[in-house]
């Protein structure tokens, strides 16, 4: 009978532990979720302060009384937000739309098509993915600076439309279509071309969803390669643009106004994630990096 | 069947039309660039070949500079986010409630643009003539001095360089591992627990060696993001990197390019090689070690 | 060590969100298995017997009820503390261990005063290993053993720490044919050998018929029948209990009982006194058919199937619920086989009656 009271201190031991180890572990993860958007909070915030008000408050305050709007219309006017916004959008739209018909066609010669030296071909390809963007951005700086293209979309649009990395994606999509669908259609007399857009690309649709995902907040994000090669704000992308806004915007003091301005710009892509919320996570655990 | 071959090549022609330009060329171009003396890009013209641009590159302040900068961040972040990462998840892994909730909000640093809400932390950070900041204010409650991380001494820079990076990197760490710790097949904890193996001895004796593979992938992509930081670094202390002490290798490759009329691909590219050279020799390196403790 | 059920019950909420109303995987569990024995927990798949293994090793917590150990209530008993030996289905051996480090692993957990040396350790994983006879499989890794290895050095692990209980979780069911009869004496063997009490999951009735000391039947998480194997067999307590247990099934036919006769359609098969006239189901096992010229139960003669000692007759009649049924004779009292009608006289033992609502048994 001894063992009976061992057996509930026992009890009583881990059912303390374990209250304890949650309440350590939410507060953990609270204050990891606190440092996540305190920055997002601070930015709402401050975007809404008076340009006074702030500049009045020697020690920052953490809420405002008197939210202004002001400051969203200044980020607008001041400087030309709305143009980066639209080149970003145009830079965007075209990049991906691009970079989609590119890399299916090659997915698809590597996944379905039959051609002489095919394997050696695709290693090869796939050797290029462990080329870093810095050892070509040099070359392709002088190579677009030559053809004219400075300031310029096509010059912005260009060098970024392949990427390998997405090529490999699709085709090992592609290449887990059983191939009796292939001779399938074959058999009916359906063209090589007809059968991928009516056949493998409705089938492979969510890695082609998780690829322009990726792709679009690359593009949203880019700002090495637009600030090589646009040096007219009429080019500028949204992260030259906020460059910009920093280095000489709004005469370095209106801070409110800058925060206008980085609430503008991070608001797509925070509705897109929200909206999109399980397929973006889903697909950048499978095919995402980031730096 | 040559009909076929040609059709072939005809789907593949876009994609190597724009990697041949933009990828392959640019490849070769890069070594002949670094080997290229005194290259003018205005008159696309170059003395001589050699080592100069090396010897130049590996001479020049604002390298080391960068380069101690960069080791610095290396050797600072990637074992304080992957290490961060991993106590998240395994915390984010082993409850319930509330937990989709805390998945979305630390994944959202991903989707925002590093130069935007780099300007957050740099107003965070930022001490001015009007203002003390909010982090100073911080400092305060606990008695410090107020430091001006921006503008102000080395550390303190650093300091918020290697904060911002961590932050910046951890939504993506933390997702790889969530979910390698959720294709961990529960069988194997429940057989643990009725051997009676404690929560610390079953994480590393049965959760670590099942998801290193994940973990040193994370690594090896940790290090070579690090390596090429720049974006932060810009967004916290402006363009002018190199007059605030602050500048990266990436940072200084691109240096080179924006300096007047076209700047200096020579250089630029000497510095790009010897990057790529450190990155390769440190991922293998890492595969080496990997090698030896993976367990699949 | 023996183990005490006492109204042991667990509650799911339903997979399907629109119904409000629980599962009851594991309905009102009240018996006792006796000491170093072998049960067998038997029944269909889905049924709540691997429910009821996980409330045992307390991976699982009832959700109302108590279960003892000997004399100790561990009910709420963390898994880790309970001391048994759980083998799983998929066994559950780490991938990245090597067999020896595999059955050390419960021993390097033992803290404390039970803290063992490393060459003790070495010893008892040894001595486990000679008990189910790998020790010469020690320093491989699992995925460079067969099934039938890597099941023992399942059981291995699960007793090397010398479990009060060990559980063992349909721990044939992804071997082949050959090696689940081979096995199935191992574990009889080691139990034996070993003391243990051991409860044993499966769903194959033959499995349990030929190892346990003692089957529990059960249905959609209801105990139908706790017995030693043969009187389960012999003495159902309801039709579900007697299609479950043996092969070939047991045959099935509307019967009416009147007069003190077992009527199957028109045939008067058996003298039934004391049971009540009505309608009931009648379940006559393979055996219990004994083919006479003049036997009263009249069959269609289907065809004739030779197996070595057995032969099987199929037939059909008007009353079985199956379109086929199927008898099992001895060689010698075969008959001619090319007739078109076959008779034959019953044994009462293996005849069974049924209630046609409630499905129990009736005495006769």
């Amino acid at each position: 009978m001894g063992n009976h009271t061992d057996y509930e201190k026992i009890e009583k031991a881990a059912r303390t532990r374990t209250i304890i180890r949650n309440i350590v572990i939410y507060s953990l993860l609270t204050v990891w979720g606190i440092l996540v958007l305190f920055p997002f909070y601070w930015m709402l915030l401050t975007s809404v302060k008076d340009y006074g008000a702030y500049n009045a408050e020697y020690i920052p305050k953490f809420f405002t009384l008197s939210p202004t709007l002001q400051n969203y219309v200044d980020a607008f006017t001041t400087v030309s937000l709305g143009r980066y916004l639209f080149n970003t959008l145009i830079f965007t739209l075209i990049t991906t739309g691009l970079m989609l018909f590119v890399i299916t066609l090659a997915a698809f010669a590597f996944a379905r098509l039959e051609f002489r030296g095919k394997n050696l071909v695709f290693t090869l390809f796939l050797s290029l993915m462990m080329i870093p963007n810095e050892l070509v951005v040099i070359t392709n700086f002088v190579t677009i600076t030559n053809a004219g293209m400075r300031n310029t979309f096509a010059g912005l649009i260009l060098p970024s439309v392949t990427s390998v990395f997405y090529i490999y994606l699709l085709k090992e999509n592609f290449a887990q279509i059983p191939d009796e669908l292939y001779y399938a259609a074959k058999v009916d007399g359906t063209p090589d071309f007809r059968y991928l857009t009516k056949v493998m690309l409705p089938i492979c649709r969510p890695t082609l969803i998780t690829i322009v995902i990726l792709k679009v907040i690359e593009c949203w994000n880019s700002y090495v390669w637009p600030r090589l090669i646009t040096d007219n704000p009429d080019y500028y992308l949204v992260s030259n643009g906020i460059q910009e806004i920093r280095e000489n915007g709004f005469g370095r003091e209106n801070i409110p106004a800058m925060m206008a301005a980085v609430v503008v710009i991070s608001v797509p892509l925070i509705v897109l994630f929200l909206v999109f919320r399980k397929k973006i996570m889903e697909g950048v655990a499978r095919g995402g990096t980031k730096g | 069947m040559e009909k076929k071959g040609f059709k072939a090549w005809l789907y593949l022609l876009p994609a190597f039309l724009f990697l041949g330009v933009f990828m392959i060329y640019p490849l070769i171009d890069v070594f002949i660039y670094s080997f290229e003396e005194g290259y003018n890009f205005a008159s696309q013209t170059f003395l001589g070949v050699g080592t100069y641009n090396y010897s130049y590159v590996l001479h020049d302040p604002y390298f080391l500079q960068a380069l101690k900068n960069t080791f610095i961040l290396v050797v600072i972040t990637v074992p304080l986010s992957t290490g961060l990462a991993l106590l998240i998840s395994v915390m984010l892994s082993s409850i319930k409630p509330l937990r989709e909730l805390y998945q979305t909000v630390f994944f959202l640093p991903y989707v925002t643009n590093t130069l935007a809400v780099g300007l957050v932390f740099m107003i965070l950070f930022k001490k001015t003539a009007y203002s003390e900041g909010m982090i100073n204010l911080l400092l305060h409650l606990f008695g410090a001095p107020s430091v001006d991380f921006i503008d102000g001494p080395y550390w303190a820079k650093m300091f918020v360089l290697c904060f911002y990076t961590v932050w910046v990197v951890m939504p993506f760490k933390i997702l790889i591992l969530t979910s390698a710790l959720a294709s961990v097949n529960p069988v194997y904890y429940n057989a643990a627990r009725v051997d009676g193996t404690s929560r610390f001895r079953i994480f590393y004796k049965i959760t670590l060696p099942m998801i290193s593979p994940m973990l040193f992938y994370l690594i090896i992509t940790g290090f070579i993001g690090a390596f090429k930081a720049y974006n932060d670094a810009v967004a916290l202390f402006g363009v002018n990197l190199n007059a605030a002490q602050m500048n990266t290798l990436v940072g200084y490759i691109y240096d080179m390019l924006y300096g007047n009329s076209g700047g200096y691909p020579s250089y630029a590219s000497a510095a790009a090689i010897l990057l790529f050279t450190v990155v390769l020799t440190i991922t293998c390196i890492n595969l080496l070690v990997s090698r030896k403790h993976v367990h699949y | 060590m023996k183990i005490v059920f006492e109204h042991l019950t667990k509650r799911f909420p339903n997979r399907n969100k629109k119904i409000h109303e629980d599962v009851i995987a594991v309905d009102d569990f009240d018996f006792t298995v006796p000491d170093g024995k072998l049960v067998g927990l038997l029944g269909p798949s889905g049924c709540g017997k691997s429910t009821a293994l996980n409330l045992i090793s307390g991976l699982l917590m009832p959700t109302s009820g108590k279960l003892y150990f000997g004399d100790d209530d561990v009910t709420k008993l963390p898994p880790e503390h309970r001391g048994v030996g759980l083998v799983f289905q998929s066994y559950a051996l780490y991938p990245h261990l090597t067999v020896q480090k595999n059955i050390m692993f419960p021993l390097e957990n033992l803290r404390g005063a039970d803290r063992l040396t490393k060459a003790e350790m070495e010893e008892r994983a040894l001595a486990a290993a000679k008990l189910v006879q790998i020790e010469e499989l020690m320093s491989r890794k699992p995925s460079e053993l067969s099934g039938g290895q890597q099941q023992r050095v399942a059981i291995a692990r699960a007793l090397v720490k010398m479990p009060k209980v060990l559980l063992l979780d349909e721990p044939l069911s992804n071997l082949d044919a050959r090696l689940r009869l081979q096995t199935r004496e191992e574990i009889r063997r080691i139990q034996k050998q070993t003391k243990i009490t051991t409860i044993f999951v499966t769903h194959d009735q033959e499995e349990a018929m030929s190892i346990c000391d003692m089957i529990v039947v059960m249905k959609n998480g209801r105990i139908h029948q706790i017995g030693k194997p043969q009187e389960v067999y012999d003495t159902p307590s309801n039709l579900f209990v007697a299609k479950f247990l043996g092969t070939p099934p047991i045959n099935v036919f509307h019967g009416t009982v009147k007069g003190g006769r077992l009527y199957l359609g028109d045939d008067a098969v058996l003298e039934t006194k004391n049971v009540p006239d009505q309608d009931v189901y009648v379940g006559i096992r393979p055996e219990g058919f004994l083919p006479k010229e003049d036997g009263p139960m009249h069959c269609v003669h289907e065809r004739t199937e030779v197996m070595g000692r057995d032969v099987s007759i199929l037939a059909s009649h008007p009353a079985a619920l199956t379109d086929t049924i199927r008898a099992i004779i001895d060689a010698e009292s075969r008959t001619a086989t090319d007739c078109t009608t076959v008779n034959f006289a019953l044994r009462p033992t293996k005849v069974h009656l049924f209630h046609k609502d409630t499905e129990e048994r009736i005495c006769f």
